[in-house]
């Protein structure tokens, strides 16, 4: 079973807290992001692919009183693997990884990626060091996950099961330096 | 030459991270480096963070300044190369991107396959719109760091601090 991911993405921003920071991967995931209504603390990304929860890592280490979201797809979070390795040592509390896994490389023409032959995301991040890991694959683990968003106390992964539709594009500010910008000052910091 | 500054440029670079505010020190183990991640290791102030890639590092910068935090990235020459694309990070976003960079296959190598990416370290950094500034000698380490600094901080860039080989002697194959 799996989740249509606009309504996947709307479900976890709904009734998002004042503490909750974003950064999704480059592609579908900032499209789901921009969908769900623009907000200066997210992070959107239009390239760096791989990197996407190495940023929430600096991001969650720098603002500890804040929690942290990452939302990436699959092909995204497999670019950039090791960095869980890396964030199992480091296990901030504020930090939650959450992958939209529809099995395919969705920007650039459905081609099939490996988590469709069985590489699993969950079960790497656990062998990882990542305390709590879980699997989302309908409505109740989707509203159980976005919950945990509201008041996670322990470094989080998750993948949820989306299906490999590709809903229009919602395109954020694509100025990297508007992004960044507007995301510091509102955490408060200057220009 | 002050003899104490031949042996103890890595303990001025870890002055200077402390009077700059480096908060988050990404790394890939090197030796060249040894002694500065000791250091950083052992500060309750500081966060070194072991990298399993380079690349990492970059996009734990990114993250560490959107939260309102300094940071550092070492690495060796071969780890530039796995920086190139996640370095568009710091050039579309105009993230200050601090890198500490020791060379190898420039000086009395012994490992050929060194040579390849050490040769074209200083051209790839250009390509990549960084600062770029060279070490050669121990006393004049600190003075380059704390200029790598304020270029890195002050003007939003990436600046690459270079050792080179020199300073940091051969590597002992045969003991």
């Amino acid at each position: 079973m799996s989740l249509e991911r606009r309504h996947a993405m709307a479900t976890l921003m709904h009734g998002r807290a004042d503490d909750l920071l974003v950064v999704p991967g480059l592609g579908s995931t900032t499209w789901d992001l921009a969908a769900a209504g623009d907000d200066p603390r997210n992070f959107y990304s239009w390239g760096a692919m791989g990197g996407t929860a190495m940023i929430g890592l600096g991001l969650a280490l720098a603002q500890p009183k804040k929690r942290v979201a990452v939302i990436t797809g699959d092909g995204e979070m497999l670019m950039g693997l090791g960095s869980l390795a890396t964030i199992g040592i480091q296990k901030p509390a504020n930090l939650a990884v959450i992958v939209f896994d529809n099995g395919v490389y969705g920007e650039t023409g459905g081609q099939p990626s490996h988590t469709q032959s069985g590489a699993d995301l969950a079960g790497i991040a656990r062998a990882s060091g990542f305390p709590v890991c879980l699997k989302v694959e309908d409505e109740a683990g989707l509203a159980d996950l976005a919950g945990r968003l509201k008041c996670f106390n322990e470094t989080l992964f998750a993948v949820v099961q989306i299906t490999a539709d590709e809903p229009p594009r919602v395109l954020p500010e694509k100025d990297g330096v508007a992004i960044k910008e507007r995301f510091r000052a509102a955490l408060g910091l200057k220009a | 030459m002050n003899v104490s500054a031949q042996v103890d440029w890595p303990d001025r670079l870890y002055a200077t991270f402390k009077r700059a505010g480096i908060r988050q020190v990404g790394y890939v183990p090197d030796a060249g480096h040894a002694r500065l991640i000791e250091r950083c290791r052992a500060d309750p102030a500081m966060r070194a963070i072991a990298l399993t890639t380079e690349e990492e590092g970059v996009a734990l910068s990114a993250g560490a300044w959107l939260g309102g935090e300094r940071s550092a990235l070492l690495m060796q020459s071969s780890g530039l190369g796995n920086c190139i694309n996640m370095l568009s990070l710091a050039r579309s976003c105009r993230f200050p991107m601090l890198m500490l960079i020791t060379m190898r296959g420039e000086w009395e190598e012994f490992n050929p396959w060194q040579v390849p990416m050490g040769g074209i370290v200083e051209p790839v950094l250009k390509l990549c719109e960084a600062e770029v500034l060279r070490a050669s000698r121990p006393d004049e380490v600190e003075g380059l760091a704390e200029r790598a600094v304020q270029q890195a901080f002050g003007d939003e860039r990436i600046v690459a601090l270079i050792l080179s080989q020199q300073l940091i002697g051969k590597k002992v194959w045969t003991k």
